[in-house]
């Protein structure tokens, strides 16, 4: 572990980055799985508040860009420090970007109306969700104990959530073909589950940071292979 | 990494002052044309490895220096090497712009003419006039060049101490702080020139800001309580430095 540096302020600076990365961390995750339960269920009061939330999140981001602009300019951070400063933005970056794919399944809880789709149609979709917000979940553990190997475990699973997403594309492409007053709500489970495999992308950009800001190298994939 | 020549080298180098001893088996290879910083904190033996490398120390009386360092392959220690023509070849900017208090054509002149590397006025004319030209000089004095080199500003008479110690044509520039009493501007200048002068010298610049030794060198030495403690290319040494001492020092932890 880090020791502490000799002007204070500065472990401040950073710690304040930490903690404000952990909280866009745990918004990005509500809004995720309270976007598809508002879904599943048609509930546009809980889709209305995913959507409240995103506001949120982006004056969260907008927080961490101003505090990292401000930290470089005060303190020309170096080594491990630069790391975790361009981490942290890079990170920023993408929990924003799922808060938005997280805002964009709550609207559809609007537009589904009352004519709920069937209950198998929904459980691909419920068990991709849970997958990518399982992972997502791991990579802000991983991001707080910057534990690598963690990183790279969910690095390595993303394979899973694209498959899964294929199948689910079958699945509800089949489905359509079935009935066609399946396809309204087909399509829009279709973008939602494009959205959850696009979170599963951001989730392994997290884990290519994570990687990053402690090992300094931006190839996880590679020491994967050094390692067998 | 490409093949570099490799203009200096410091074969376990170990330096004393009577009982003291300020340097512990350093290895260290200058590449030829890269710029070379030293980096560490107060006493740790950047400054006295600097002054092996002219032979700076042996003004020193208690200074025992060990160990092989070597110029082009030769050693700089044998006992036919004379030291006046080392340090016409390694030449050397200090932490305090140092003018002698003359004109400022004779600041710069004075090593050619000492040295006869000049024929006759024109030639040392010539010299004086394309070394201040280098240092980034000459447009600033061109109109004042008899007038006292003390009467420049601190950046001036730092960006004039370099001209003198190019106008006799070193191959190596030793830079001892050389911007530690300068202005952010002046810093600017003679970092600009030091990336410059890259192109035909050797340089090695001992710093205390991090910043400069990342902004103008190519390869970076850590050292600390007399030891090298790691030296590597310096974009990875700030970036991803392997001694958890570096991590520490240049990312103000240490002490």
């Amino acid at each position: 572990m880090m020791g502490e540096h000799t002007v204070k302020a500065f472990d401040e600076d950073l710690n304040f980055l930490i903690s404000k990365i952990s909280e866009m961390g745990g918004n990005a995750e509500s809004m995720v799985a309270r976007s598809v339960t508002a879904l599943v269920t048609a509930d546009k009061e809980l889709g209305k508040s995913v959507v409240k939330d995103d506001k949120i999140l982006d004056a969260l981001e907008q927080e961490v860009d101003d505090h990292v602009v401000l930290l470089i300019a005060r303190r020309q951070p170096m080594a491990t420090d630069l790391r975790e400063v361009i981490g942290a933005l890079r990170m920023a970056t993408d929990l924003e970007r799922i808060g938005d794919l997280g805002k964009n399944v709550a609207r559809r809880a609007f537009q589904i109306e009352d004519n709920l789709p069937p209950k198998k149609l929904l459980r691909g979709l419920q068990h991709l969700t849970n997958v990518s917000l399982e992972q997502l979940k791991d990579a802000l553990d991983a991001f707080v104990a910057k534990d690598i190997e963690k990183a790279r475990e969910v690095w390595d699973r993303d394979d899973e959530i694209d498959s899964l997403y294929t199948s689910l594309f079958r699945e509800l492409l089949t489905y359509m073909m079935e009935d066609p007053r399946n396809i309204t709500y087909c399509t829009h489970l279709l973008f939602c589950a494009k959205n959850m495999e696009r979170i599963g992308d951001h989730v392994t950009n997290l884990a290519e940071t994570i990687h990053y800001m402690v090992t300094g190298s931006n190839d996880i994939a590679s020491e994967n292979l050094n390692d067998l | 990494m490409e093949q570099t020549e490799i203009k200096m080298s410091g074969k376990d180098v170990s330096v004393s002052y009577g009982e003291k001893q300020a340097l512990f088996d350093v290895n260290l290879d200058i590449p030829a044309k890269q710029v070379t910083a030293l980096i560490g904190p107060s006493g740790c033996g950047k400054s006295t490895f600097l002054r092996c490398l002219n032979r700076m120390n042996d003004t020193i009386d208690i200074c025992k220096v060990s160990g092989d360092i070597r110029l082009d392959n030769q050693d700089i220690y044998h006992r036919d090497i004379d030291v006046v023509e080392l340090r016409a070849r390694v030449g050397m900017v200090f932490q305090k712009p140092n003018p002698f208090p003359k004109s400022i054509f004779e600041n710069v002149g004075y090593g050619p003419k000492i040295h006869g590397l000049a024929n006759g006025k024109a030639e040392l004319e010539e010299i004086v006039v394309k070394s201040l030209q280098r240092a980034g000089l000459f447009e600033e004095v061109k109109d004042r060049l008899y007038e006292p080199g003390t009467g420049l500003s601190g950046g001036q008479q730092q960006r004039l101490c370099i001209a003198r110690a190019i106008a006799v044509s070193p191959e190596v520039i030793l830079m001892d702080e050389p911007c530690s009493a300068l202005d952010p501007i002046a810093t600017a200048k003679v970092e600009e020139l030091i990336d410059e002068l890259r192109e035909n010298y050797t340089i090695v610049i001992v710093t205390h800001s991090m910043q400069q030794a990342a902004r103008v060198s190519q390869q970076t030495a850590m050292f600390h309580l007399g030891y090298l403690v790691e030296v590597d290319d310096t974009d990875t040494m700030f970036t991803n430095p392997s001694d958890k001492k570096t991590q520490d020092y240049i990312t103000g932890r240490y002490g």
